[in-house]
C-alpha cells in the first residue's frame, strides 16, 4: 500500500507542477465570469445559463485532465527509462498500475474540488441559495465516472504505442459513450439481425458513463438522486475500474519495457 | 566619453518610446478608416466575424437550448426527434390551449424503459415534463438573445423572447428587441404582429397597434404576391385582431372583410362565420338606427 501511495503522490505532484490544470481552470473561470457579467434585458436574476456553461466547462476540463494526465504516465516512464529503477525498487508491475491509477484518480479529484468550489461560489452568489448536498453528489458521481475513464486510459496506455493515439482514441470512446451510450438500445432495435444483437451486446458491454452526468439536475434545481442509486452506480463504476485495471496489468506484466 | 556611453545606453529606450508614440498617433488616424476598408459594417458583431455563416448552426442550437431550459432539461434527443416538438408555438402557449395540449402529447416521448440499464439510467435524468414558472421564466432569455446575436434572421427568436419579456413586465425591453428584429427583418409580418400585440395588450394603444397590424397584413400580402407561401395561420391571427379593432372603431364593413380574410387560414372557419353573420346583422341594423337621427 505504501508503494502504491508513493507512486500516486508522484503523479499528484506532476499535476501541480505542470500547467495543464492552471490553464484549464483559468479558461473555465474567465469564460464563466465573462458570461456571468453579461446583462440580458436588464435582468440580473438569470443564473441557469451561467451554471450550464460553467458545468459544461468543468466537464470538459475534467475529461481533458483525466485523459491527458493518464495517457502519458506509463509511456513517459518507458521513454525516460525511469521505469527500470522504479521496478528495481522492488516494485511489482501490479503496484505500478495501481499507483498510477490512484495518482491520476486522486489528481482528478483534487482538480474537481477546485473547479466545483469555483462553481459553488459563482452560482451561490448569483442564486443566493446553496444546495451543497446536490453539489457534493454531482462531484462524487463525476469523480467516480472519471475513475472509469482513468482506468480505461491506463489500459490504453499499455496497449497503444503512442500517447497521442491513446489520448485521441480514449476521447472518442468516452465522448461516444457520453453522447450515444444511452441510445444504443434504440439504435439496435431499428437494425436487422445480426447487427441488432451486436449493437445490443455493445450496449450492455460498455460502461454507461452518461449516468454520472447529473448536470441537468443541478442546473434546473431538481431533487437529489436517491442515495441507493448513487451507491449502486458507484459499485457499477468500481467493477469497470477493476476490469480495466486487471486488463492493463495482464497486458503490462508481459510487455517488454524497452522501446 | 561618458556622455556618448549614456546616449548609447538610453538609445534603445528612446527608440522604443518614439515607436510607441508613432503607433499611438497612427492608431488615432487609422481607427476611423479601418471600418471603411472592410465591407463589414458596424452592424457586424464579433461572433459574426469569427464564425461567418456557421453561426446559424450555433444559433439553432441556442434556440433549442432555450427550449431545453423552458422544459428544465426534459427534452427529446435526436433519437426521439420524430416525437419532438416541430414548431415553437408551445413556447408561447398557456395551459389548456390547443397548442399546449398537442405539446403535452409530443413530450411524452420517453415511454416505458426497454431494459434494466435504461430503467436505472432514468434515476439520474430529468424525467418529468414541466414548464418554467414564476421568476424562472426569464431563464430562457439569455439563450434567445445569444441566438438572435448569432442569427438575426431567425424570426421566432424575437417573437418568443418578446412574448416572455412582456409576460415578465419588461415591455420596453420587448419593444426594443422586436425593433432590433425588425431592423434585420423588415419584411417580417410575424415581428410586426407581435409588435402590434405589445401595443394593444401591454400599452393599450389601439391606434398604434392598428397601424402595425395593417403593415403586417400588407407585408403578408406582398409575400403571397411574390409566391413565398407565407403562413396562413398567422394571416388569420393578424386579420382577426385587426378586425376586432375595426369593430371597436365602428368600421364594421372592414371588420367583416378582415374576418373573411381570416377564414382563409383559420383552423375554425365556422366560428369566424358565426362572428361574420353577427357583424352583418349589426351592420344591417346600423342605418335603421341612424335613420331617426337623420330625420
Amino acid at each position: 500500500m505504501k508503494t502504491i501511495l508513493a507512486i500516486a503522490s508522484v503523479v499528484i505532484m506532476e499535476l501541480y507542477r505542470r500547467k495543464d490544470f492552471y490553464v484549464l481552470f483559468v479558461l473555465t473561470a474567465v469564460i464563466t465570469l465573462v458570461m456571468g457579467s453579461v446583462s440580458f434585458f436588464n435582468d440580473t436574476r438569470m443564473v441557469r445559463y451561467v451554471k450550464d456553461i460553467a458545468l459544461l466547462l468543468i466537464w470538459v476540463s475534467a475529461l481533458v485532465i483525466a485523459i491527458a494526465t493518464t495517457a502519458r504516465q506509463i509511456p513517459a516512464e518507458r521513454e525516460n527509462r525511469t521505469i527500470f529503477p522504479l521496478l528495481a525498487k522492488p516494485v511489482t508491475r501490479w503496484q505500478v498500475i495501481l499507483g498510477k491509477f490512484a495518482g491520476c484518480w486522486l489528481a482528478c479529484g483534487m482538480a474537481l474540488i477546485v473547479l466545483y468550489l469555483f462553481f459553488v461560489v459563482v452560482s451561490g452568489t448569483r442564486e443566493h441559495h446553496w444546495p451543497l448536498l446536490n453539489y457534493c453528489q454531482a462531484l462524487w458521481l463525476q469523480w467516480v465516472m472519471l475513475g472509469v475513464v482513468v482506468a480505461f486510459v491506463l489500459l490504453g496506455s499499455v496497449v497503444f504505442s503512442s500517447t497521442a493515439s491513446n489520448a485521441t482514441i480514449s476521447f472518442i470512446v468516452v465522448l461516444g459513450i457520453l453522447f450515444l451510450g444511452r441510445y444504443l438500445n434504440q439504435v439496435a432495435l431499428q437494425q436487422t439481425e445480426p447487427v441488432k444483437t451486436l449493437v445490443y451486446g455493445l450496449y450492455f458491454l460498455i460502461p454507461h458513463l452518461e449516468w454520472y452526468d447529473v448536470r441537468d439536475r443541478l442546473i434546473y434545481d431538481q431533487n437529489l438522486v436517491g442515495w441507493v442509486d448513487c451507491w449502486l452506480a458507484t459499485l457499477y463504476a468500481i467493477l469497470y475500474m477493476a476490469v480495466f485495471l486487471l486488463g492493463a496489468w495482464l497486458v503490462f506484466r508481459r510487455k517488454p519495457l524497452n522501446l | 566619453m561618458r556622455e556618448t556611453r549614456d546616449v548609447k545606453r538610453l538609445g534603445p529606450y528612446v527608440i522604443l518610446v518614439m515607436l510607441l508614440a508613432a503607433c499611438f498617433s497612427l492608431a488615432t488616424v487609422l481607427q476611423e478608416r479601418v471600418s471603411d476598408w472592410s465591407r463589414r459594417g458596424e452592424s457586424d458583431n464579433v461572433l459574426k466575424v469569427l464564425l461567418g455563416d456557421g453561426r446559424r448552426l450555433f444559433a439553432d442550437q441556442f434556440f433549442v437550448q432555450a427550449d431545453v431550459s423552458f422544459h428544465s432539461g426534459y427534452y427529446p434527443s435526436i433519437f426521439d426527434q420524430a416525437r419532438a416538438p416541430k414548431d415553437t408555438s408551445h413556447l408561447t402557449a398557456r395551459e389548456g390551449e390547443p397548442a399546449a395540449e398537442e405539446h403535452e402529447k409530443q413530450m411524452s416521448f420517453l415511454g416505458p424503459p426497454r431494459d434494466w440499464i435504461e430503467r436505472f439510467g432514468r434515476h439520474f435524468m430529468v424525467t418529468e415534463h414541466t414548464h418554467l414558472q414564476g421568476s424562472h421564466e426569464s431563464e430562457i432569455l439569455p439563450w434567445l438573445k445569444l441566438a438572435a446575436e448569432l442569427d438575426p434572421q431567425k424570426i421566432e427568436t424575437y417573437t418568443v423572447a418578446a412574448y416572455w419579456l412582456r409576460d415578465l413586465g419588461k415591455v420596453k425591453e420587448a419593444e426594443r428587441f422586436l425593433r432590433e428584429g425588425l431592423l434585420s427583418n423588415p419584411d417580417s409580418y410575424d415581428i410586426l404582429f407581435e409588435l402590434g400585440r405589445l401595443y394593444y395588450e401591454s400599452n393599450h394603444d389601439s391606434a398604434h397597434a392598428r397601424k402595425v397590424w395593417d403593415l403586417a397584413l400588407r407585408r403578408w400580402s406582398e409575400q403571397e404576391t411574390a409566391g413565398k407561401k407565407p403562413d396562413v395561420l398567422k394571416l388569420a391571427q393578424i386579420a382577426v385582431n385587426l378586425s376586432r379593432l375595426e369593430e371597436v372603431e365602428g368600421d364594421l364593413a372592414r371588420a367583416i372583410q378582415l374576418l373573411e380574410l381570416a377564414q382563409k387560414g383559420s383552423p375554425h372557419p365556422e366560428a369566424l362565420q358565426e362572428r361574420i353573420d353577427e357583424l352583418k346583422q349589426k351592420l344591417a341594423t346600423q342605418p335603421a338606427a341612424a335613420a331617426p337621427g337623420s330625420r
